[in-house]
């Protein structure tokens, strides 16, 4: 059955969406599998209701009350939703973070949303927890899942997931029809989530999403793009990501399809293959990094799988560019791309977890435009998304046979999006959040009259389309005047597999350059074949003969771009871009302000005469620990 | 073989008295005695040549002493041979990798399992009855017990000599507690690591030798004195064959002794943090 047929009212909400579909499936259908010890794990809807009951009832015995909140960090595992739904369910608000978020991170969020409870995954995020703790007036609880390393913790405030559901099971003995009433009471404008969105210039912002707002928007993609309550759907991206929560609860509740969790977050990739999902929701650098990984493989393959992939890649390139403009496609083509499929694209789509695939998003990011033709070349059917977490993850989508790879597509339904006299982007839905935490002003700025500013600059393209310029804060002024989008650049420049993330500079200036980071494992494969010794990453990237490579790059991405758009000097980086940092945000955007002060010296260098310029600056370890590092850096010039 | 007794936690489980192993001239051990508890870890530290793999490979039956005697559990094992020694579970792992490189990771800690592997080459081909309980009980402890706990679901299928130094030694680990082992022996399991790698070995063999499945007695041979000190129970000191001392790892340190032999008159952690 398509979800856009059930109704959503004000009166619905998520429990009360839950309590109907645990109720029509039962023990009869899988709810959500978990792959642990080897073996994938099913649980019913059964299985699904009678976990998030007690949970819940054990989280209310404990004292959590309607409107309280409850954080939430850990890998995609079953547990991470029955909690999240548990707090739901007893009107609580559910609040994630981000599983590698650093003990400030987690200090600011779980202080400044007022979390009652902490439930957390392993020891690692019970220690994060107990770091906290007397920070964080409103802290009351800590509940874990995993055992593994707990038996030293006897804190009192400490309780495992089935302590807690022991817990509720006494609670439900006293009052049998409290869960049902709790639900019950909810309603559609109550909040559900506070969601703290990853910030590229400031502190994190707190958005209230309602029920009403995440189960509209569910509906109105599902009208777009209809799934069926047989489909498989993998859940490992993270919770604290409002992509996954689109997928995960709003879509996937209103469907009833299965959601799968991998094992471990290092298998997922091939735990996706062996679900073979039927959709599928992830930010550019997943695809960035499938596209790098097949790439990488044809370089490394036999000549004659070489030969077949460079056939199978020109068919399909052709084939795709004739879809994209709309026209029809010859029959000795469709032959052509059928041989390209038997040999070649089928395997690939099979390696990739993508041989069931009816519908691929990408968003949270731009993507680039090769990376984009990629996948359609594949036969990948991969559309972009565009939203923010203010209006529930999602307002504008590519409809089926009208993909263009340099839109985001147009509005779903009942979605209303303009642009303003200054090119900023803004939107108007059933979806559109509730407001910020805690902040009043940010609110006032973000939602005018119901329409929600995006801090995007865009156009509406002559087909309808929306066309997503960049960040109007990051639009930079090139040196005859014209606006330019270091995006745009930046991906073009990623879809070479030597390069894992770039910086590109040049607002205001004379002209462009860049700051490059290496993809270690590629470059580091390279250099094996071409016999560079190298002891870590630093040497690597600054090896001359790495620096060619990395020029070879910069050309190629160069071409066809105007003259005073090209990079002139690039430096490459002694590291990746990373989130501890603060480099990036948690959903990997580059925060263009703090880097630019971070790495001014490299600045100054690009734009004067130097030829090596010395760092000295610190790099912080996922477990807090600080390291300096001094080095030159080389300044090297584009051939233009 | 005759089942031994139990043994109770804080007995003792292992003894060697007066080991005397020479090879050729050499004195490799020269009256050694060591006392291991159950329950315990039992470091036993020294220069390079003090003779502490000898030790090892006289308690797990590689080399036998020309004199002294080894109890486990109270009975002489002095002539048993290494595989005996294993089927009464004494286990262990190696300085030098000594893994089955061409095979996968999973076979690897499968062939560790093979002492509890009774059913035959008939039963085994038509897998039925006991031979299947016996294969799904294997599978079971293999994937919760120890690949769960190692943290190496990602490597699974992989080849071993395709894997980097730190994720070997973990296999091998993992094959030595696939005996089920009640003694494992440790020689180095951190040379060779990076420092996050030595963090989670050293969580490892804390969970092995504390968490209430394993409850595994461990002697360790290693040369990191910062994580030596804050594991062990005991720390035994050899010198060129000749015991120094044995006692907790505060009164080790301040042994002027060992410092003189080993240590080093430099802070003792300054050997990596």
């Amino acid at each position: 059955m398509a979800g856009a047929q059930i109704e959503i009212t004000k009166d619905l909400t998520i429990p009360k969406l839950f309590l109907k579909q645990c109720r029509k499936y039962g023990k009869n259908k899988v709810a959500m599998r978990e792959k642990e010890f080897g073996i994938w794990r099913p649980y019913t809807w059964q299985d699904y209701y009678d976990n998030v009951k007690y949970l819940c009832l054990g989280m209310v015995s404990l004292g959590l009350k309607r409107g309280d909140k409850v954080a939430m960090i850990g890998d995609n595992r079953p547990e991470g939703l029955w909690a999240e739904m548990a707090a739901l369910c007893a009107g609580g608000i559910a609040v994630w973070l981000f599983q590698d978020c650093m003990i400030d991170e987690v200090k600011y969020i779980v202080d400044h949303s007022d979390a009652k409870f902490f439930v957390g995954e392993t020891q690692e995020e019970v220690d994060k927890a107990l770091a906290i703790k007397d920070e964080c007036p409103h802290l009351q609880w800590v509940i874990w899942d995993d055992p593994k390393g707990m038996r030293n913790y006897h804190q009192d405030f400490l309780m495992s997931i089935p302590e807690v559901q022991k817990r509720g099971r006494e609670l439900e003995k006293q009052k049998p029809d409290l869960f049902e009433k709790m639900i019950e009471e909810g309603h559609g404008d109550d909040i559900c989530l506070l969601f703290y969105t990853s910030g590229t210039t400031a502190l994190p912002k707190g958005a209230l999403l309602s029920h009403w707002n995440m189960l509209t928007m569910g509906r109105n993609l599902m009208s777009v793009d209809a799934c069926y309550d047989t489909d498989d759907f993998v859940s490992y991206l993270p919770f604290a990501w409002i992509g996954e929560q689109m997928m995960s609860i709003s879509c996937g509740l209103q469907v009833g399809y299965t959601l799968n969790f991998p094992e471990e977050p290092e298998t997922a990739q091939e735990n996706i293959r062996e679900i073979g999902p039927h959709v599928m929701f992830a930010p550019p650098r997943l695809y960035e990094g499938m596209t790098r990984r097949v790439q990488v493989k044809y370089i490394d393959s036999t000549w004659i799988k070489r030969k077949f992939y460079e056939f199978a890649t020109k068919v399909g390139y052709n084939v795709a560019n004739l879809k994209f403009e709309k026209k029809p496609i010859p029959w000795y083509w469709k032959f052509l791309n059928w041989i390209a499929y038997i040999t070649v694209q089928k395997k690939l789509k099979d390696h990739l977890g993508m041989s069931r695939l009816r519908h691929a998003y990408t968003g949270g990011a731009a993507m680039g435009p090769d990376h984009f033709r990629f996948f359609h070349a594949l036969g990948v059917n991969l559309k972009q998304i565009y939203g923010q977490t203010e209006i529930a993850g999602i307002s504008i989508v590519h409809r089926d046979g009208d993909v263009k790879f340099d839109t985001v597509g147009t509005p779903i339904p009942q979605t209303e999006v303009r642009i303003t006299e200054e090119g900023e982007i803004i939107s108007k839905s059933p979806s559109v959040f509730q407001g910020y935490y805690k902040n009043e002003e940010a609110t006032r700025k973000t939602l005018v009259d119901g329409w929600l500013y995006s801090g995007d600059r865009g156009f509406i393209d002559e087909d309808g389309h929306l066309v997503v310029f960049d960040r109007s804060k990051d639009v930079m002024t090139l040196s005859d005047g014209r606006p330019f989008s270091p995006q745009y650049l930046e991906t073009r420049l990623k879809f070479s597999p030597y390069i894992q993330e770039a910086w590109v500079i040049g607002d205001k200036r004379p002209y462009v350059t860049a700051v490059m980071c290496i993809d270690y494992q590629v470059v580091g494969k390279w250099a094996d074949d071409h016999k560079i010794n190298y002891t870590s990453y630093m040497e690597l990237s600054q090896d001359p003969r790495v620096y060619d490579l990395v020029q070879k790059q910069i050309e190629e991405a160069n071409k066809d771009l105007p003259d005073v758009a090209k990079i002139r000097k690039f430096v490459n980086l002694y590291k990746a871009f990373d989130a501890d940092d603060d480099e990036l945000t948690r959903t990997s955007k580059l925060r263009r302000a703090f880097v630019a002060e971070r790495y001014k010296d490299i600045v100054g260098a690009l734009y004067s005469d130097v030829d090596v310029v010395h760092m000295d600056t610190t790099i912080t370890y996922e477990d807090g620990r600080e390291q300096r590092i001094k080095t030159d850096l080389r300044v090297q010039k584009v051939n233009v | 073989m005759a089942q031994l007794p139990d043994v109770k936690e804080g007995e003792t489980l292992l003894k060697l008295e007066d080991i005397h192993m020479y090879f050729g001239k050499v004195a490799a051990l020269n009256g050694v005695s060591l006392e291991v508890k159950k329950g315990e870890i039992h470091s036993i530290i020294g220069p390079n040549g003090a003779g502490k793999t000898v030790m090892m490979n006289c308690i797990n039956g590689l080399y036998r002493p020309q004199k002294g005697n080894i109890y486990y559990k109270g009975q002489k094992i002095n002539h048993l041979k290494p595989y005996q020694r294993a089927q009464l579970g004494i286990s262990r792992t190696f300085q030098k990798i000594e893994l089955f490189g061409g095979m996968s990771v999973l076979d690897n800690i499968r062939l560790g399992r093979h002492i509890h592997l009774k059913s035959g080459i008939i039963s085994g081909s038509i897998y039925v009855g006991k031979t299947r309980q016996e294969e799904l009980k294997s599978r079971k402890f293999i994937e919760e017990e120890i690949i769960d706990l190692l943290e190496i679901e990602s490597i699974r299928d992989k080849t071993v000599h395709m894997l980097p130094y730190g994720l070997q030694k973990r296999v091998e680990l993992g094959r030595a507690l696939a005996l089920n082992p009640e003694l494992l022996l440790l020689d180095e399991p951190l040379a060779g690591l990076n420092l996050e790698e030595v963090e989670d070995m050293a969580r490892f063999i804390l969970d092995i030798n504390e968490e209430e499945r394993w409850k595994v007695t461990c002697i360790l041979v290693e040369h990191d004195m910062g994580v030596v000190m804050d594991i062990s129970h005991r720390v035994f000191v050899l010198n060129f064959g000749n015991p120094i001392m044995d006692g907790p790892p505060e009164k080790v340190q301040k042994n002027p002794d060992v410092i003189n032999a080993y240590l080093g008159t430099e802070d003792l952690y300054a050997t990596r943090r």
